[in-house]
């Protein structure tokens, strides 16, 4: 049981439609009890493969096995059983803003658990204490600062003790100190719990520092994988570029454009 | 907002709407004035009905005392037949009659009963036998001229 | 000559055909949207067990649906009776008939302006709201982050608004009828002097409580699915950035508003020119 992987994905395409593919042929293995990173620039289609894995869009091609089961043969009510399974951390929290922080965090204990009164308190407690912000129970969540509300986010996602979780930029647009707790606490939650963890970032070292293996995605496509000491000292022109964030490399600084000369001197073509 | 007091704001809307409807029910509409009490049912035959409608009033002495609740074509004697609920506080000898009347010149017609002086009363399913049809005003104009015109003749 | 003529003429034939391909393509999208509607619709009511079992969700919804129109409704209510007060006496009493206002201010109201004003009120206070809150929670993520829970948006976010809002349409009608039959109170009998008797009696006898007060609480019941299908609709399918959130809710005033009023005239012309013609 412990060998088999937790998501594992066989040469997967996707395109929303025909004309342009953002997915080809991905594949990817992912062992319990790792943190692995999907790492690529906007738009290269690692969003995509993340809602690949929680069931939200079909696969075109290829066959994802997520925690045992064949995502792609569920129906509706296997996807929902599916997810009960799953926690994911939405780029900018997505709290529910008519619910207190402590309403948030008791939201899926509620919703599918009959348990008393009494017990969710002490959960939503618990879960918000693992977060540090057991203080702020009774805030809206439009009182919280943004980190703060993705780490209420973090506490609502885990509410249910998942095996799987599925971070979307969980690093992006936080100042450092936020992004240090945010990052520390996905390494413990997922070592403490027992959890399995996807984070989905751009932000380089950060993520390097809180992940045991590394998917580098370029337009589509899986480019390199490895550790992240590896993915350092990469050879790959633009593992290189994307690790040392060069200006040019493999991916131009300039959007592809007729001649400079040609532009300039026939400015009519604007008009 | 705490729950608590969006259910007492809830609860005092309802209430409220509630109390709207039973106003409009009550007040506004006839509701009052027959669903609660028994009835009994009338019938009368009338030779023209002019424009009784159903719902439209009983009234004996000014007094509503019940309404309309049918009113059909009888094939065989080619006269109207009324059905009417009478309330059952009210009760009227066998032999009375029953009028179509109009209030005012234009308003609205009604059907006014006269007591007789039988001692038994009206039951369940009986029929009046005394009835006077409705008055409709287009004769009554054209008996009126007709009347002047044949004076006019006369006085030549 | 010939030649431009023959180039003109193709120009024409183009721009033509291009502008017919657009009517045809703005037409088919728009019976789409207008099928989507309609699957949602059902969507709602398949998803309805939600809103019932755990019926405070849907009371917190018409706390925010029907209590906070309540001012707004009270105060049309009352003076749009007030203004049918002073018009219908001015036009009665040049017939000599000032004693049927109380039927002309009940019958306007229960049958027509309750449920029509109130509709519009309501379309525009509490229909609006609906779209621009699930338009944000969608522009938010959070319907995405509730699907991701396992818990279906439809029902545990559509649906108890829609309800509330099917629940809340005829209560505020009556209402607006009640308090508008109060205004006309007011100005007939109290500024005007029409004998209080007469006013409440006339109308009595000419308000039938099946005919009129029936069919204006069906109106009303009508029109709170109309507006509140149209508004849980536009905001579930606004697209999630601010400019979609505000043309979705202008574009729930708009919808709903033409659909009260040609309903009305639907519901009209089935219920009051039927047969008995009363």
């Amino acid at each position: 049981m412990a060998s088999a992987p937790i998501v594992e994905i066989d040469k997967v395409s996707f395109g929303y439609d025909a004309a342009r593919p953002v997915l080809h042929g991905v594949s990817l293995r992912i062992e319990p009890g790792s943190v692995v990173g999907i790492m690529g620039q906007s738009g290269c289609g690692k969003t995509t493969l993340l809602r690949i894995v929680a069931g939200w869009l079909k696969a075109g091609a290829g066959s994802t096995r997520v925690l045992g089961e064949s995502v792609e043969d569920l129906d509706g009510g296997g996807i929902f059983a599916l997810r009960r399974k799953m926690g994911m951390l939405f780029q900018f929290g997505a709290l529910f803003t008519d619910m207190t922080v402590f309403d948030n965090v008791a939201f899926q204990m509620r919703e599918h658990t009959d348990l008393p009164p009494e017990m969710v308190n002490d959960l939503v407690l618990m879960k918000l204490e693992a977060v540090g912000l057991r203080g702020a129970a009774q805030l809206m969540p439009s009182e919280l600062s943004g980190g703060m509300a993705r780490r209420v986010a973090l506490a609502r996602a885990i509410a249910l003790d998942p095996r799987l979780m599925l971070y979307d930029e969980p690093l992006t647009g936080l100042d450092p100190i936020s992004l240090g707790v945010i990052a520390r606490l996905i390494r413990t939650l997922n070592d403490s719990l027992g959890q399995t963890s996807i984070v989905v970032s751009h932000d380089v070292e950060e993520c390097f520092a809180i992940v045991d293996y590394v998917y580098v995605m370029s337009a589509g496509r899986i480019v390199a994988e490895g550790k992240p000491d590896e993915m350092r000292h990469s050879g790959e022109a633009f593992v290189k570029q994307f690790v040392r964030g060069e200006t040019d490399g493999p991916i131009k600084f300039h959007y592809p454009a007729p001649g400079y000369e040609a532009d300039l001197v026939a400015p009519a073509a604007h008009g | 907002m705490k729950r608590s007091t969006i259910d007492i704001w809830v609860g005092a809307f309802v209430v409220a709407g509630f109390a709207g409807l039973l106003f409009l029910a009550m007040k506004v509409g006839n509701l009052a004035s027959f669903s609660t009490a028994e009835t009994y049912q009338v019938q009368a035959k009338f030779a023209n009905i002019g424009g009784l409608k159903v719902r439209a009033p009983i009234k004996s002495a000014g007094v509503v005392v019940g309404r309309v609740s049918n009113v059909t074509f009888d094939n065989e004697s080619y006269e109207a037949i009324v059905t009417f609920n009478v309330d059952a506080h009210y009760r009227f000898p066998r032999d009375t009659s029953a009028k179509i009347l109009t209030s005012g010149l234009l308003g609205e017609q009604y059907v006014g009963l006269e007591a007789g002086g039988d001692g038994v009363m009206l039951r369940q399913g009986d029929r009046l036998r005394l009835t006077q049809p409705a008055v409709v005003l287009e004769n009554l104009i054209s008996q009126f001229l007709f009347n002047k015109a044949a004076e006019g003749k006369d006085g030549k | 000559m010939w030649r431009r003529l023959r180039m003109a003429e193709r120009a024409l034939f183009a721009g033509l055909r291009q502008g017919l391909e657009r009517l045809g393509q703005g037409a088919e999208a728009k019976i789409r949207r207008l099928g989507f509607a309609a699957r949602f619709f059902v969507a709602i009511l398949l998803n309805s067990g939600t809103a019932f079992r755990r019926f405070s969700l849907t009371i917190r919804e018409i706390y925010f649906a029907g209590v906070l129109s309540l001012v707004i409704i009270l105060v049309s209510g009352l003076f749009v009776g007030m203004v049918l007060g002073l018009q219908g006496y001015d036009t009665l009493q040049r017939y000599g008939s000032s004693e049927a206002l109380g039927i002309l201010v009940a019958l306007s109201l229960v049958r027509e302006l309750g449920p029509v004003i109130a509709g519009l009120l309501f379309a525009s206070r509490a229909g609006s709201a609906i779209t621009a809150e699930i338009g944000l929670m969608k522009a938010t993520e959070q319907i995405a982050a509730m699907e991701m829970m396992a818990v279906d948006p439809i029902a545990r976010v559509v649906a108890p608004r829609f309800w509330a809002g099917v629940l809340s349409m005829p209560l505020l009608a009556a209402l607006f009828s009640a308090m508008g039959i109060f205004g006309g109170y007011l100005v007939g009998v109290k500024l005007i002097g029409v004998d209080e008797g007469s006013f409440w009696s006339q109308m009595q006898s000419s308000v039938d409580v099946r005919e009129d007060i029936m069919n204006g609480v069906i109106k009303s019941l009508v029109f709170g699915v109309a507006v509140t299908w149209i508004a849980v609709f536009e905001g579930y399918d606004a697209p999630p950035t601010a400019e979609g959130v505000s043309g979705a809710t202008t574009r729930t005033v708009v919808t709903s508003s033409l659909a009260i009023l040609v309903l009305d005239f639907v519901l009209t012309a089935l219920m009051f020119t039927g047969g008995n013609g009363k």
